[in-house]
Order: C-alpha cells, then sequence, then structure tokens
C-alpha cells in the first residue's frame, strides 16, 4: 500500500490496571473503532496497566468480561507493537513471563507468527513516546 | 431508562434480546435459535450462510469480540479461500452487513465500531 499523506502515528498509553475501572476496556475499544481508518497503531503499558496484559486473568468474580483475550485479536487489525515498560513490571514484581503472549500474523514472512510485545526502559519508552504523532493516555 | 427489549422463543425457551434484535445473554444460543433470528432478518440460512455464522462463534470464543467486516474477509479468505472471503459474497449473503447481522444471528454482541 501506498504511504498516505493522513497517515499518523497513533500511540495508546495504557496506565491503568484491567478491571475496576473502565480505562483499559475503553482504550481497547478506540483501539478497535480506530483501527478501521488505517492509522499506525502501536501500544504502550506502563504502571498498573502492565497487568492489562497478565496470563491467565479470571473475572468471575467480578463479573465482567474477561477482555484480556482481545489484546490477541489486534494483530489481525495491524496493532503489532505492544511496548512494555521494563521498571513498571519490576516494580509490581513481574517479568516479561508472566504476560500472555501476544503474536502477530507477518504476511511478508509466509504469515510467520511474531511476538507482538517489546521490552523497553524507560528511557526508550520516552523515545517510543516522542516518535508518535498522536498521544492518547488512558 | 426503559427498552423496548422483548424476547425470542424457541422449543419452550425464552431469550430475551435488545431493542435491535442481539441477544442479551448469548449464552442461550442455539441454532434453533439462530435459524428463528434469521427468519426475522429475512434469510433463508444456507451451508454458506452457516459458514459466516460459525466463523463468527469461533472467532468470538477465541478473541470475545466480534470482527470488522475488512478482518472478517482477510480471515475468511484464509481459512476457506478468496471465494468465500469476499465482501461482495459476504453481502450477497447478508444484505444488512455481515457483521452485523450474521453477528445477530451467531447470538453475539453489536460488533465495535461495525458499519
Amino acid at each position: 500500500m501506498s504511504e498516505q499523506p493522513s497517515k499518523k502515528k497513533f500511540l495508546y498509553i495504557n496506565r491503568k490496571a484491567p478491571y475496576g475501572t473502565i480505562y483499559a476496556l475503553e482504550s481497547l475499544e478506540v483501539v478497535l473503532i480506530g483501527a478501521a481508518f488505517e492509522q499506525e497503531v502501536s501500544l504502550a503499558f506502563l504502571d498498573d496497566g502492565v497487568f492489562q496484559l497478565m496470563e491467565g486473568q479470571d473475572t468471575t468474580g467480578v463479573g465482567m468480561k474477561n477482555f484480556s483475550k482481545t489484546y490477541r485479536a489486534l494483530g489481525d487489525y495491524e496493532v503489532r507493537k505492544f511496548y512494555v515498560e521494563k521498571e513498571s513490571l519490576a516494580e509490581r514484581g513481574l517479568s516479561v513471563e508472566n504476560l500472555m503472549p501476544v503474536t502477530y500474523e507477518d504476511e511478508d514472512d509466509d504469515y510467520a507468527e511474531k511476538p507482538s510485545i517489546i521490552l523497553v526502559d524507560r528511557a526508550e519508552m520516552a523515545k517510543v513516546i516522542a516518535a508518535n504523532d498522536v498521544i492518547l493516555s488512558f | 431508562m426503559s427498552e423496548v427489549a422483548t424476547a425470542y422463543e424457541v422449543n419452550g425457551i425464552v431469550a430475551q434480546h435488545d431493542e435491535e434484535g442481539y441477544l442479551t445473554d448469548i449464552g442461550q444460543w442455539t441454532p434453533e435459535l439462530a435459524l428463528l433470528i434469521a427468519k426475522s432478518e429475512h434469510i433463508d440460512m444456507t451451508d454458506e450462510h452457516w459458514e459466516v455464522v460459525n466463523f463468527l462463534r469461533d472467532y468470538y470464543e477465541e478473541y470475545q469480540i466480534a470482527p470488522a467486516v475488512r478482518i472478517l474477509v482477510k480471515e475468511m479468505t484464509k481459512k476457506y479461500g478468496k471465494e468465500k472471503g469476499d465482501q461482495k459474497a459476504l453481502y450477497a449473503l447478508f444484505p444488512y452487513g455481515p457483521a452485523k447481522q450474521a453477528c445477530k444471528i451467531a447470538g453475539l454482541p453489536k460488533p465495535t465500531g461495525c458499519v
């Protein structure tokens, strides 16, 4: 596809735990709706936002839909970069092994499954944020 | 807020739906109920219709969302080939929108950002 002049780089920053507030779910819905506009979309997870990608979420106790599975559909929507901040994980006693695997199929590489999660430290995260045109913080 | 919601009834099971006809509780879905919803949409269910409906149910089971039409076309192409994964063919099966109408028949919520 040729480069459109109206194409911008969108970064959705997720900073809150998945349940208890509506921020995480709202962010995900906006990402899904926004994906229809064929912009370049990436996600960032920092602070309590890293909990959104935790493996093995069980929402039966809170009576909410377990929408964590939906992050794994985002590869289909060409959302293929999930920047996760190392320090935020470490501060919560987590490592990348505690996160669910999120992958996308690379159609330029015989549909090989590739990981979407990219671990970055705080300084790299600052650069990621600076490199985007539109920042939406949830 | 008062909604003008009524219900589908099939084999003695009453299934509530919202004002647009989407099931309130997706757990109540049965193939018989799908036939009833299809009838109210003026659709005669063929094997091709079921292929789409079943695909949507599998996708929802895996990802907890109904895909946008663009994604449906792409994924149907991958699974069933170009002939089935064709926007025109899908609209021929579901004239009011494959995602919207097929999702209703599949017992799924209205897709996010659907057209």
